[in-house]
């Protein structure tokens, strides 16, 4: 039946809050953690959640009634309470697929986080989690190789995977910066990587870090017998140099390369991805910019969004952080979204952050990169907490060894495999993790001394973003 | 006094992937490793190769995959029958893992000469 144009402004409330609507399963699902301003209704809060993020405005207008706004209009169905916390509140918003362009994750977060953050009658709004419909993830390539085409390629099995970050991060030239990477990769690592600060400066060009960098990685695989990579930072100024220094790391015979995703933006790792895909290249993603984002309790998009939206968009590898490191990060709601990277179905868990079931079908999983500020003493409590599916990445915790980076590197292998095997074995590793050390440091001075250097480094601040419990 | 460095010259070594650079396993401790790969419900799996062709993506098998074998005894007569026959190869064992076609554990029980 035909509507009749009446102007004026309504409550939003009337057209989206729908508490019988039952979510179709081709529906893309958010959580918002909603805080109004004082005197607002929470139900005017959420409705104008839904109407900002999909097909509101502010005033009615005729040009909508030339289309039938019911079908495409995103409905909060579901409010609740946030645990331990009064004012703020969680609002869950349905929005229908066809909202949505096919494959592009630009396209659904510049509809959900977009303008209705800066929105008057909020004063709060954080993305919990969105609910990706299995019919959208069909339509993302996701990762270019996945965990298991990673493991072949690099022949590493039954184990994670050990890397580091080269310092200083600036102002090496591309020859002592070559030095670093031998030193490391032959000392025992599997990866070393480009900071993410490293893209192509005055001290050194790119082409110049990338030739070097190729030769010390040719050096160490030919004389370890091992497999090893680089991770080549590839993040540029635009899309076409970040291409054309994707294509030398290939032309060299690189087998990983590296994009900061959130600093580069979704639509050029998106691109990037793709082009991995299609040239049989590893993909290794950064996150600088994220705690921006992501670390304000009650204003933002938590990392779980962004951990999906990269799985999505594609990538091999992802940062999450450490856990017992010098960064932020709850070891439940770090294992929540892990398993988002890793898992292909993930229940609803509360006690881990995920909001939603979240059905990944075929999509290939991505491993979990733990960096900063993590060393020896680190590596039992990040194997139990990490699992084989993820790479740790000691910088200082390699290079800072007194004999230097092939030795520090050599002390953190042995700590890796000594904790694996004792784990294999049926041990509690975190809880007797000094006495697995220190029993591996009896056939390896090289980790006895790192063990003593780093005896004393803690970092035991709480952290600042908590799961909401009561 | 006469001056002496603390630092330690560390050699590169070649190694075999994974647990490549622990001390060689004794026979409880590569016992401990088959009980975890039967555990997981992996299948057992021994491969071998000459350690001129050690980076090769495909040694060669040891008879098939012990698909469903439980036994660990069964699994260590295997190995040393493999290393017996090849005594000069390298000899793997792989926890081979059909859910994800991976391998949950893979490392060189008997390294060639």
């Amino acid at each position: 039946m035909s509507k009749k144009y009446d102007a004026g402004v309504k409550e939003y409330r009337d057209t989206y809050w729908t508490p019988d609507y039952v979510p179709l399963d081709t529906d893309l699902l958010a959580c918002f953690k909603c805080t109004g301003q004082e005197g607002v209704p929470k139900e005017e809060v959420a409705a104008a959640v839904a109407a900002e993020s999909s097909t509101g405005t502010w005033s009615t207008v005729w040009s909508e009634l030339l289309t039938d706004l019911d079908f495409y209009k995103g409905r909060c169905y579901r409010i609740e309470d946030v645990p331990g916390d009064k004012e703020a509140f969680y609002a869950f918003i349905a929005y229908p697929l066809d909202l949505f362009e096919e494959g592009s994750i630009t396209n659904v977060l510049t509809s959900l986080v977009g303008n209705v953050f800066g929105f008057k009658a909020l004063r709060n709004l954080r993305l919990e989690d969105i609910r990706f419909p299995m019919a959208f993830i069909k339509t993302c390539m996701g990762p270019p190789n996945g965990i298991v085409v990673e493991r072949d390629r690099m022949n590493k099995y039954g184990r994670p995977l050990l890397g580091c970050t080269i310092k200083p991060k600036l102002g090496l030239s591309g020859k002592n910066y070559g030095r670093v990477v031998y030193e490391c990769l032959r000392g025992g690592l599997d990866f070393t990587k480009d900071d993410e600060n490293i893209n192509s400066q005055p001290f050194q060009r790119w082409q110049n870090r990338f030739e070097f960098v190729a030769e010390a990685t040719n050096l160490a695989q030919q004389e370890t017998g091992e497999k090893k990579g680089h991770y080549l930072n590839c993040t540029a100024a635009t899309p076409e140099e970040m291409y054309e220094r994707a294509e030398f790391a290939k032309e060299l015979g690189q087998p990983i390369i590296m994009h900061d995703y959130i600093t580069g933006g979704f639509t050029a790792n998106t691109g990037l991805a793709k082009w991995c895909r299609k040239n049989g290249m590893l993909l290794h993603i950064h996150r600088a910019m994220h705690a921006v984002i992501d670390r304000h309790p009650k204003h933002g998009i938590h990392f779980r969004v962004l951990a999906k939206c990269l799985r999505l968009s594609g990538g091999d590898q992802l940062h999450t952080g450490t856990v017992v490191g010098k960064l932020e990060g709850d070891r439940q709601a770090t294992l929540g979204f892990i398993d988002q990277l890793r898992e292909s179905f993930v229940p609803e868990d509360r006690s881990r952050g995920n909001f939603f079931d979240q059905d990944w079908g075929s999509m290939g999983g991505v491993f979990a990169v733990a960096s900063g500020g993590i060393h020896c003493w680190h590596m039992p409590a990040l194997v139990a907490i990490f699992g084989d599916d993820s790479v740790l990445q000691f910088g200082g915790g390699t290079h800072g060894h007194p004999w230097g980076s092939a030795a520090g590197a050599a002390a953190n292998r042995v700590a890796l495999e000594a904790c694996v095997k004792a784990r294999n074995s049926g041990r509690e590793i975190e809880r007797e993790g000094k006495d697995i050390l220190l029993e591996a440091a009896k056939h390896s001075p090289e980790l006895a001394i790192a063990l003593e250097t780093w005896k004393e480094i803690k970092f035991e601040f709480d952290t600042v973003d908590k799961l909401d419990v009561n | 006094m006469p001056f002496k460095s603390t630092v330690g010259d560390y050699q590169t070594v070649a190694t075999l992937e994974t647990f490549g650079f622990l001390p060689p396993f004794t026979q409880d401790e590569i016992y401990d490793q088959i009980a975890y790969i039967i555990a997981q419900g992996w299948s057992p799996l021994v491969e071998h190769v000459h350690p001129s062709n050690s980076m090769a993506t495909y040694w060669s098998y040891w008879k098939l995959p012990f698909f469903g074998e439980k036994d660990l005894g069964v699994i260590v007569n295997e190995l040393e029958s493999c290393h017996r026959a090849y005594p000069d190869h390298h000899v793997r064992l792989v926890g081979y893992d059909a859910y994800t076609q991976s391998q949950g554990s893979c490392f060189v029980v008997f390294e060639g000469r």
